[in-house]
């Protein structure tokens, strides 16, 4: 293995044309917003902000369990790309603020979760009383959902926040303390986020529609969030790389991220097909009509969702060569992210807008503008954070592993 | 004339071995392959090996597995004997994605096993050919042509004057053959 000459405490430097575009998305995110709410289209303003606060927060958060993951397998060709995730585990207090906020003013304003929360639904006396709600109302009431939001979302920022410090730490005092606490930790962590996950997007998602579930709709989301996570960390890696920072990074690093995306692909195609396969199958009225909401009034969007979700990576992705270069997989990237906010869009709306257009949705300014304002806002939050400490994690037990990874 | 084959440089270390190959590419002598008892990064790249085209045969035969499925569940449901079966179409696709998943991997796994017993002359009840039977267990094996390279003292001194504990002439290409 031959020697190599990185600096080991380079520091990314968030300054110039990339800080201003971020702000300007935010203010074009804020204007949009204004604009929502003065022209009278709360509901749909809602809408689009519950989707961006959720794909937000499901970055963020799948940015620590890649981190977790990392640490529970050892991994070592991870080691020196760490510090992407960790600026997005650190970023996750504030999506989570921005989501709970989200959600509270949704509920509050009745423009969120009506299909469960209106007045009358669970008495039996009122003219609004729906039966398959108030079966539901155990689980499916507001203390109990709001708790449920900041116990699951509060623990995952407490596990982002010191899996962050102790690598921080680790910088400064180096041996295997941080590791091992990281990787004990992080076993922890992995059990308590297989098991809320799904619930986390019942709740957030699923229960838009409150009358219909599907068991495997939470394995959906999880697959949703996780590969849009892979290819965010692929894409700041990629732009870092071109803006000529972490010059250790080579092609097998992006091998190896390309393979998660792919893999990870496959797999939310797998499990959205699962779902789809068993109502279609089955045929019963009450499953069906997730399905008939979105063939009769969403049919661009369900089909556009497969092929940017399914058959760009598939097609994109497969050989080792597009693996290996920097702009097919930056491509192939930004197509995932879009096309899973094609994915949650199509979760949401026809929840919120069941006749499509005729009853309120769309796609225009409001959900460009929003969504643009999400973006700014994660950059922005994710890059003041990565600005704050050096790219390298030089005390990682496992750095040699990672400067000298080979496929 | 002699009648040796193959010379063999026999290295007791990865790393002297590379150095061998160095050595014998500086003067120009072409290695015909090199036996490792354990995979070494980085040296096909050294030895200027092709990359390997299985990936590409186990596309064709995955597809040829997804279009065969798809022909079956064609004639079988819709030209041969269609049903009614919950209001669907003859041809309901989605019901039957599970089972050309199935039979892509079956194809493209059977292929490539084939593939591989093809390429590499191994099969079941066959011996495999070895140059060396050393390269299994503890040593890195050079072998170089003694037709086209006939400077035999010169290969010898390259590789002794690399780190080959032994250098062999064989008169034989391969010490097994049964």
């Amino acid at each position: 293995m031959g020697t190599h000459h990185y600096n080991l405490s380079e520091q990314f430097e968030f300054t110039g044309k990339v800080k201003i575009l971020s702000i300007v998305g935010i203010f074009v995110g804020a204007a949009a917003i204004a604009f929502g709410f003065l022209s009278g289209a709360h509901e749909r303003t809602f809408a689009n902000l519950l989707l961006m606060a959720y794909y937000f927060a499901c970055v963020c958060m799948s940015g620590a369990f890649f981190l977790a993951v990392q640490f529970v397998a050892q991994a070592g060709w991870s080691a020196s790309i760490l510090r992407i995730p960790q600026a997005m585990a650190k970023t996750l207090p504030i999506a989570v603020v921005i989501l709970i906020a989200v959600i509270g003013l949704g509920l509050y304003t009745h423009n969120l979760y009506h299909h469960w929360h209106a007045d009358g639904l669970t008495d039996p006396n009122s003219p609004n009383y729906d039966q398959l709600i108030a079966g539901k109302s155990v689980f499916l009431n507001v203390p109990f959902f709001l708790a449920r939001q900041f116990i699951f979302l509060g623990s995952y920022s407490i596990f982002a926040y010191f899996v962050t410090k102790w690598s921080y730490n680790e910088d400064l005092t180096g041996g295997l303390e941080s590791y091992r606490k990281s990787f004990k930790y992080s076993c922890i962590f992995l059990v308590v986020y297989g098991f809320t996950t799904p619930v986390f997007a019942f709740d957030t998602i699923m229960s838009l529609e409150a009358h219909w579930f599907s068991t495997m709709f939470g394995w959906y989301n999880f697959a949703a969030m996780w590969v849009s996570s892979l290819a965010t960390i692929a894409v700041i890696l990629i732009l870092l790389r071109k803006a000529g920072y972490m010059s250790w990074i080579n092609n097998s690093h992006l091998h190896n991220l390309g393979q998660f995306i792919f893999g990870f692909s496959i797999f939310w195609t797998y499990v959205w097909f699962a779902q789809f396969l068993l109502i279609y199958y089955a045929n019963m009225s009450e499953e069906t009509v997730y399905f008939y909401k979105r063939f009769n009034n969403y049919e661009f969007w369900f089909y556009l969702n497969l092929v940017m979700n399914f058959l760009s990576p598939l097609l994109l992705l497969m050989d080792r060569d597009n693996k290996r270069s920097e702009n097919i997989l930056l491509a192939v990237s930004i197509i995932v992210l879009c096309g899973h906010w094609v994915d949650y869009y199509q979760m949401i709306m026809p929840g919120i807008f069941e006749f499509g257009p005729k009853s309120g949705s769309g796609f225009g300014i409001l959900e460009i503008g929003i969504a643009l304002g999400f973006v700014g806002l994660f950059t922005f939050t994710v890059l003041s954070a990565l600005s704050k400490k050096p790219l390298l994690a030089k005390n990682h037990p496992f750095l040699q592993e990672s400067l000298n990874h080979h496929l | 004339m002699s009648n040796i084959k193959y010379i063999l440089g026999s290295f007791g270390d990865p790393d002297e071995m590379l150095h061998g190959i160095e050595k014998l590419k500086e003067n120009n002598i072409s290695i015909y392959d090199v036996y490792t008892p354990m995979p070494i990064h980085g040296i096909e790249a050294k030895l200027g090996v092709k990359r390997s085209r299985l990936d590409i045969a186990a596309f064709f035969f995955g597809i040829t597995g997804t279009i065969t499925m798809l022909t079956g569940v064609y004639l079988a449901t819709v030209v041969d004997w269609p049903l009614n079966i919950g209001g669907k179409t003859h041809f309901a696709l989605p019901d039957f994605i599970p089972i050309t998943f199935e039979l892509t991997i079956l194809f493209c796994a059977f292929g490539l096993v084939g593939s591989y017993y093809a390429s590499t002359h191994l099969f079941p009840g066959r011996a495999p050919r070895v140059m060396d039977l050393r390269a299994t267990d503890d040593r890195f094996i050079i072998a170089i042509d003694a037709k086209t390279n006939t400077e035999h003292e010169k290969i010898d001194e390259l590789l002794k004057g690399a780190g080959a504990l032994e250098v062999k002439h064989n008169e034989r290409k391969y010490v097994s053959y049964e």
